[in-house]
């Protein structure tokens, strides 16, 4: 039966994370005063979406995406590109790389599972080689972002349960699959494979793997 | 005082013995000191027990460097090193790795000696492109510190870490397709050395396994060239492997080797340490109890006391600071073959003791150390491996045990790992052994599958774990000693599930292991107890 290598991405495969993708693009918005307001109100609020992290990865993503509240889709599209290769592609770990040529050599379809907004995930998956993901998707009405992520939001178990319903449909057999995280919030998605893998792992999600006898790699 | 402990602090008196290594137990012999993990025993043993000690250390050459440039000077088969250097060529410099030799040994170790010499006969030669390599093949790359220890911060400053690094077997581009052998036996090597125009070889040969052509053909190769002969049926045909003459490993590493020597040029400098591997304070461990003398019961009484107090892991990191003293007794350079053969002589001499006759029931102490956890663990594969691979191998002629014999394991099997350098053990010992124990099961259904991990593949080559393949053939190195002896107990076990799960027996207590095996062998059965460490070898008759 077939099997797959399931990968989060931020922090995983490449140091940046949402809130430099948010950062880039409160950075390079329309106007000078609302590039630098933009700039400074997120980062006043990073120990707040740190806090949320810690506690919930939904309770941060609430948060967190309602700072796209108006935002033009356009306007995001467009940015992506630039975002990839100017802030994400330097930012990919370089034993990145090599992990995914190892494991499609064994076989492994290639998947990413990312609570990452779809356009700024898909550039990269496009470099990396990757054969299938889901991301998050924010809700625009207008051409305007509402601040909302669509149904169902990647985060913690809710990866987990995709990745089990794409198992079913693509005939995989979980037991032989592999799955690389790096925070704690992935637990459930690690959990669901046979050769689950903490990567640059934090503190928490390294006693977990301990705790386990799950390897534990580092990318960077 | 315990009846124990009195009879530990009696004085010597005459004894049936065959030699100095070979004592038979009396009435009133004294205990005998046994290693088991971390732990000494003292144990009282069956009246009739043969005891086999390590031979005294071969006194070790005055002049080191002297017997080395000498050595490079005089090599055999070869042109001298000199007249093989010229100015702008390329030299791979390859060394053993840090599971050689056991303990690691006081600095300056003898690879640190060798190579200022040869660095310095490179330099005055006009030779600067020079990589040191070290062949670790798919053990765990060595940390900084220890690579730093083990050429002195001299070399180590001059080199690391663009000029001195680990062999890296799984670099795609670091490995080079060298042919077949005619049986079929694939030949990668390390890349830098195959393009290079002169590959020196700086080996400890500890037992007579190592060296020779496993130097290059091993200690620079690849997964899939290591595989052909860590399986378990050249293992199974090796009789034994510390024998090379009699040896399916090394046959089939020797026409490796001769794949190897029609495509670069090797000059291997091979080296013989003496056996002493405790130095004054603790060499009473390797000594006939009975001819102890007082001193040697206070230290003794002391080290248990104080071993007494510490738990485990501080015990561990008591005797891994501990270095071996170990002494150059041979230096050759040269030709592999020719060299390789004056060392095993050598080694032969400071190891074999003669033997009349195997035993039904053999004791073996496992103590704290192997090639393979230095600074680590020895976890329960490991205790394995040293029992029925190396133990069980440490005999020219026949096996110490009889064919169908029990053996007694010393040692506490404790069921603990390291993560960092381990981790595909975890998986084998907890996801596959529960499965089967058959190593041809194992192998044709697994062993691939760790091989090729992509996590273990990244432990191995950014951090310190051993390859995913390797807990594999530890498993297939006891092949030889599960196929010869019957039974396996062992004595002291802390829990019931390591030895299970090995297929073996517990027993809470040696005394009450020599009652297991005499009710599986029979009660009139002769007993043997190796006394290792020192290493040592049996030539039994």
């Amino acid at each position: 039966m077939a099997a797959a290598a399931f990968y989060d991405l931020d922090g995983t495969l490449c140091r940046t994370n949402l809130v430099h993708a948010f950062a880039y693009n409160a950075r390079n918005q329309q106007g000078l005063l609302r590039s630098i307001t933009r700039t400074l109100s997120t980062l006043v609020s990073v120990p707040a979406f740190m806090a949320a992290d810690f506690f919930d990865r939904r309770l941060f993503n609430d948060i967190f995406f309602r700072r796209y509240k108006g935002e033009s889709e356009d306007r995001l599209r467009y940015l992506a590109e630039e975002l990839f290769e100017n802030v994400i592609k330097p930012a990919i770990y370089p034993g990145a790389y090599q992990l995914i040529k190892k494991s499609r050599q064994l076989g492994l379809r290639q998947v990413l599972v990312t609570g990452a907004i779809d356009f700024t995930a898909i550039p990269l998956a496009r470099h990396l080689g990757i054969d299938d993901m889901v991301t998050n998707h924010l809700e625009f009405v207008d051409g305007k972002a509402t601040g909302r992520l669509l149904p169902p939001v990647m985060a913690a178990a809710t990866k987990a349960s995709w990745m089990r319903i794409y198992a079913e449909k693509e005939g995989l057999n979980l037991s032989e699959c592999y799955s690389y995280s790096d925070s704690m919030s992935d637990l459930p998605m690690l959990s669901v494979v046979g050769h689950p893998t903490a990567v640059n792992p934090d503190f928490r999600l390294k006693n977990t793997a301990l705790q386990h006898d799950w390897p534990i790699i580092d990318l960077r | 005082m315990s009846k124990r402990e009195t009879k530990a602090l009696r004085g010597p008196t005459p004894r049936h013995k065959e030699g100095d290594e070979v004592v038979y137990i009396d009435n009133d012999s004294a205990p005998r000191l046994i290693f088991s993990g971390e732990d000494i025993l003292c144990e009282d043993l069956p009246v009739g027990t043969r005891v086999v000690y390590g031979k005294p250390p071969i006194e070790g050459l005055n002049n080191p460097g002297a017997a080395i440039r000498y050595a490079l000077n005089h090599p055999l088969d070869a042109d001298p090193l000199y007249a093989q250097l010229a100015p702008g060529m390329r030299v791979t410099i390859a060394i053993d790795d840090i599971s050689l030799p056991l303990p690691p040994m006081r600095t300056p170790d003898i690879r640190q000696t060798i190579l200022e010499i040869l660095l310095e006969q490179l330099d005055a030669n006009g030779v600067d492109d020079i990589h040191l390599v070290i062949a670790n093949c798919l053990h765990r790359f060595m940390t900084e510190a220890e690579m730093k220890r083990m050429v002195g911060k001299k070399i180590f400053d001059a080199f690391y870490p663009d000029r001195y690094y680990n062999h890296d077997a799984e670099d795609p581009d670091g490995m080079v397709h060298l042919g077949k052998t005619a049986q079929g036996e694939t030949v990668n090597i390390n890349r830098r050395a195959v393009e290079s125009d002169l590959v020196i070889y700086v080996n400890i040969t500890l037992v007579p396994m190592d060296g020779g052509h496993k130097s290059v053909a091993v200690g620079l190769c690849d997964y899939e060239t290591v595989r052909v002969h860590h399986d378990p049926d050249t293992i199974a045909a090796c009789d034994s492997m510390m024998d090379p003459s009699r040896s399916m490993l090394s046959t089939k590493i020797a026409r490796q080797g001769a794949i190897v020597d029609q495509h670069m040029k090797v000059f291997h400098i091979e080296t013989a340490l003496n056996n002493r591997m405790f130095g004054s304070a603790t060499d009473f461990l390797g000594r006939n109890e009975d001819e102890f003398s007082e001193f040697d019961r206070l230290k003794y009484e002391a080290m248990r006391f104080g071993l007494s107090k510490l738990p485990a892991a501080a015990k561990r990191k008591i005797f891994q600071n501990i270095p071996a003293e170990y002494e150059l007794i041979a230096c050759y350079a040269g030709k592999t073959d020719p060299v390789h053969d004056r060392i095993i002589a050598k080694l032969n001499d400071q190891y074999m003791v003669s033997l009349k006759g195997q035993s039904d029931i053999v004791i073996f102490p496992i103590p704290f150390v192997s090639p393979y956890n230095i600074n680590s663990i020895l976890n329960p594969i490991l205790v394995q491996v040293m029992a029925m691979g190396y133990f069980h191998s440490f005999y020219r002629g026949k096996p110490v045990v009889r064919k169908g014999g029990a053996v007694i394991l010393c040692h506490p099997c404790y069921d603990e790992f390291d993560h960092k350098f381990h981790p595909s053990y975890i998986e084998f010992f907890n996801r596959l052994l529960p499965e089967t124990r058959d190593a041809h099961k194992l192998q044709h259904k697994y062993q691939d599958e760790f091989a090729h991990n992509p996590s273990y593949i990244e432990m191995y080559r950014r951090g310190n774990a051993y390859h995913g393949a390797h807990p594999f053939f530890m498993w297939h190195w006891g092949q030889g000693g599960r196929n010869h002896v019957g039974k396996v107990i062992v004595a002291g076990a802390q829990n019931a599930h390591v030895p299970a799960r090995m297929g073996w027996d517990r027993a809470e207590s040696l005394t009450e292991a020599i009652s297991q095996a005499r009710s599986f062998v029979g009660p009139s059965a002769s007993i043997t107890l190796m006394k290792w460490p020192p290493i040592l070898m049996a030539d039994v008759e």
